[in-house]
C-alpha cells in the first residue's frame, strides 16, 4: 500500500509539473494586463504538434527540441498579443476575455482544418520510454524528464524575475502600468515578454503532455488550459510562486482523489477540482499567495 | 528662454473635457507651483506633460538646458519623455510595493546605463533621505506614508531629471513631515533641478515657489510670483482660508 501511495504521489508530481508550467503563463499574463487568456491552453496544443512535427521531420535531439518548442510557443504568444490583445488594450476586462475565447476557438478550428481532428500518435524515442524501478515505484524516463525540465525552467524564471533588470521591470509593470511608464519602462516590450515567456512554457508543457499521454489532437489544449486556470486561481492569480504551488497542489490532489477512492468515483475528478477551487476561494478569496487588492491610502 | 512651455493644451479624459486651453511656462532653475481646488485639472496637466495623457490640441515644448534646442514633446511616448529629462512623481506616492526600497530607487534609473553615476546618485538620495538607506531591504509596501513619499521623490530623482514634476507631496502627511519634505525640495532645487509642483496646500506652495499659477475648472485663472498670489485677495479667500 505504501508503494502504491508513493507511486500516486509521483504521478501527482508529474501532472503538477505540467499544470504549473501552464499556470505560470496564465498568471504572468493576468498579472501584467489583467487578462484572463483562455487561448493559453491552445498554445499547449500548438507545442505538442510542433514537437511531433520536429520529431518526424528529422533527427533533432530532444533537448534541442525543447528549446525550439519554447521558441515556437513564445513566437505564437507574441503574435497573438500583437494582433489580438494589443488593439484591445484599455478596453474593459470582458472584452479581452471574449477576445481570448475567440482566439481559442480560432486556434482549435485552424488545428482541425490543417491537421484533421483525428488523434495522432505521439512519437518518443525509445530511450525516453525506458522504465526505471526505484523500490516500489516505477517511472519512465520521460516522466523524469518532465519533472526535471519543469523544475529547471521554473528556477530560471524565478531567477529572471527576482534578480534581473528585466524581471524588475516586469514586476513593476505588473503592479502599476502607468507608473512603470513614468520610470521609462516600455510597457509594450514588458507585456510582449510576459506573453513570450508564458507561451513558451505552455509550448514546452504541450511537448510533455504529448509524451505523457501518447496521443494528441487539436482540441487537447482545453483541459490543461482549464486546469492551469484553476491552479493559477488557487495559488493567487498574478503570483508566479502561487501558480507553481497551485499547479502542484492540483496535480497531487487530482491524482490522490482518483487513486485513493474506489474506482467508480474517478470520473468525478473534474468535479473534485472545481469543488476544491470553490472551497479555497471561500476561505482565501485572493488565493493562497495572492496579493491583497486593497491599497494603502 | 523657457524650459517648459505648454501652449493652449486641450485634454479630454474619456468624454470629459478636462483641460480647456491651458498655457504655462517653467523657466530653468525655478520652482513653479500650480494650485487649485480638487478636479481643476492640476494632475491632468502633469500627466499631459509626462505623456500619460494626450492633448487633443495644443503643444508642449521642452528645452532640457538653456543652451539646447527646444523640442516638441507633445506626441512623445512617456518613456521618451523620461529620457529627455522630465521625471514625474505621481499623486499618492505610488511606490512599487512588491519591490524593496533599493529596487524602487534602481528602477527610477531604469533608462540609465552609467552604473557608477547611478551608485553615486543612490548615495545622494540617501543623504537627502537617510531613512531610505536604513530600510533598503524592506518592501516599499511596508513603509509609512512619509517614508513612501521620500521614496517616491528619491525614485523620481534617480533618472537625473532636469525638470521634476511633483504631484501633491503633502497629501496625507503630518504637518511636521510636510515641512521636512518641502525643505528637501528647496535643497533639490538649489542643486539644480527645476520643479513644477502641484499642491493643495497653497500656503506652503506659494511660500516655496518663485512663481505660481492658479487653476480653476480646466483653465489657468491667475498667475504671478508666489508672493503676489499669496497676497491676492481672491486667492486668500479661496485657498488660504482668509475671511
Amino acid at each position: 500500500m505504501d508503494g502504491y501511495i508513493a507511486q500516486q504521489l509521483l504521478n501527482g508530481l508529474i501532472l503538477g509539473s505540467m499544470y504549473a508550467l501552464v499556470a505560470i503563463g496564465f498568471t504572468m499574463i493576468y498579472g501584467i494586463i489583467r487578462l484572463i487568456n483562455f487561448a493559453h491552453g491552445d498554445i499547449v496544443m500548438i507545442g505538442a504538434f510542433l514537437t511531433l512535427g520536429l520529431v518526424i521531420s528529422g533527427k533533432i535531439s530532444f533537448p534541442v527540441i525543447i528549446i525550439l518548442v519554447f521558441i515556437g510557443g513564445a513566437l505564437m504568444g507574441i503574435l497573438i498579443e500583437r494582433v489580438a490583445f494589443r488593439p484591445m488594450r484599455g478596453a474593459p476586462q470582458v472584452t479581452g476575455f471574449i477576445t481570448s475565447l475567440a482566439i481559442s476557438i480560432l486556434l482549435q478550428n485552424l488545428g482541425i482544418l490543417l491537421l484533421t481532428a483525428q488523434p495522432r500518435n505521439f512519437f518518443c524515442p525509445d530511450y525516453l520510454q525506458t522504465i526505471y524501478h526505484f523500490g516500489p515505484v516505477s517511472l519512465r524516463a520521460i516522466d523524469l524528464g518532465i519533472v526535471v525540465t519543469a523544475v529547471v525552467l521554473m528556477i530560471f524564471l524565478v531567477l529572471l524575475v527576482r534578480f534581473t533588470r528585466l524581471g524588475m521591470a516586469m514586476r513593476a509593470t505588473a503592479e502599476n502600468l502607468n507608473v512603470a511608464r513614468l520610470m521609462g519602462i516600455n510597457i509594450n516590450h514588458t507585456i510582449m515578454l510576459a506573453f513570450a515567456i508564458g507561451s513558451g512554457l505552455a509550448g514546452v508543457a504541450g511537448m510533455m503532455w504529448g509524451g505523457k499521454y501518447g496521443q494528441i489532437d487539436p482540441l487537447l489544449g482545453f483541459v490543461p488550459g482549464l486546469k492551469a486556470f484553476v491552479a493559477a486561481v488557487i495559488g493567487g492569480v498574478g503570483s508566479i510562486p502561487g501558480a507553481m504551488l497551485g499547479g502542484y497542489l492540483l496535480g497531487f490532489g487530482e491524482v490522490l482523489f482518483v487513486g485513493l477512492l474506489p474506482p467508480i468515483y474517478s470520473s468525478y475528478r473534474d468535479a473534485f477540482v472545481f469543488t476544491t477551487l470553490i472551497m479555497i476561494l471561500l476561505v482565501l478569496p485572493n488565493g493562497l499567495l495572492g496579493r491583497k487588492t486593497e491599497e494603502k491610502a | 528662454m523657457d524650459m517648459l512651455e505648454i501652449r493652449d493644451s486641450h485634454v479630454y479624459i474619456g468624454q470629459t473635457y478636462v483641460l480647456k486651453g491651458v498655457s504655462l511656462e517653467v523657466r530653468h532653475g525655478e520652482i513653479v507651483a500650480l494650485i487649485g481646488a480638487n478636479g481643476a485639472g492640476k494632475t491632468t496637466t502633469l500627466s499631459t506633460i509626462s505623456g500619460l495623457t494626450r492633448s487633443r490640441r495644443g503643444k508642449i515644448l521642452f528645452r532640457p538646458d538653456p543652451d539646447t534646442t527646444q523640442r516638441d514633446i507633445t506626441k512623445a511616448p512617456a518613456e521618451g519623455i523620461v529620457k529627455m529629462g522630465i521625471s514625474h512623481c505621481p499623486e499618492g506616492r505610488q511606490v512599487f510595493s512588491d519591490l524593496n526600497v533599493w529596487e524602487n530607487l534602481l528602477i527610477g534609473a531604469y533608462l540609465r546605463k552609467d552604473k557608477q553615476a547611478i551608485q553615486s546618485d543612490l548615495q545622494w538620495v540617501c543623504e537627502l533621505f537617510p531613512i531610505l538607506r536604513d530600510r533598503r531591504r524592506q518592501s516599499a509596501g511596508n513603509l509609512s506614508g512619509g517614508e513612501q513619499m521620500m521614496l517616491a521623490i528619491g525614485r523620481a530623482l534617480m533618472s537625473r531629471p532636469r525638470l521634476l514634476l511633483l504631484d501633491e507631496p503633502s497629501l496625507g502627511l503630518a504637518p511636521l513631515l510636510v515641512e521636512t519634505i518641502f525643505e528637501m525640495l528647496e535643497q533639490i532645487n538649489a542643486q539644480g533641478t527645476t520643479i513644477l509642483l502641484v499642491e493643495q496646500n497653497a500656503l506652503m506652495a506659494l511660500e516655496l515657489a518663485q512663481r505660481a499659477y492658479v487653476m480653476e475648472t480646466g483653465q489657468i485663472t491667475l498667475s504671478g510670483t508666489g508672493m503676489e498670489l499669496a497676497e491676492n485677495e481672491a486667492v486668500r479667500k479661496a485657498y488660504l482660508g482668509a475671511t
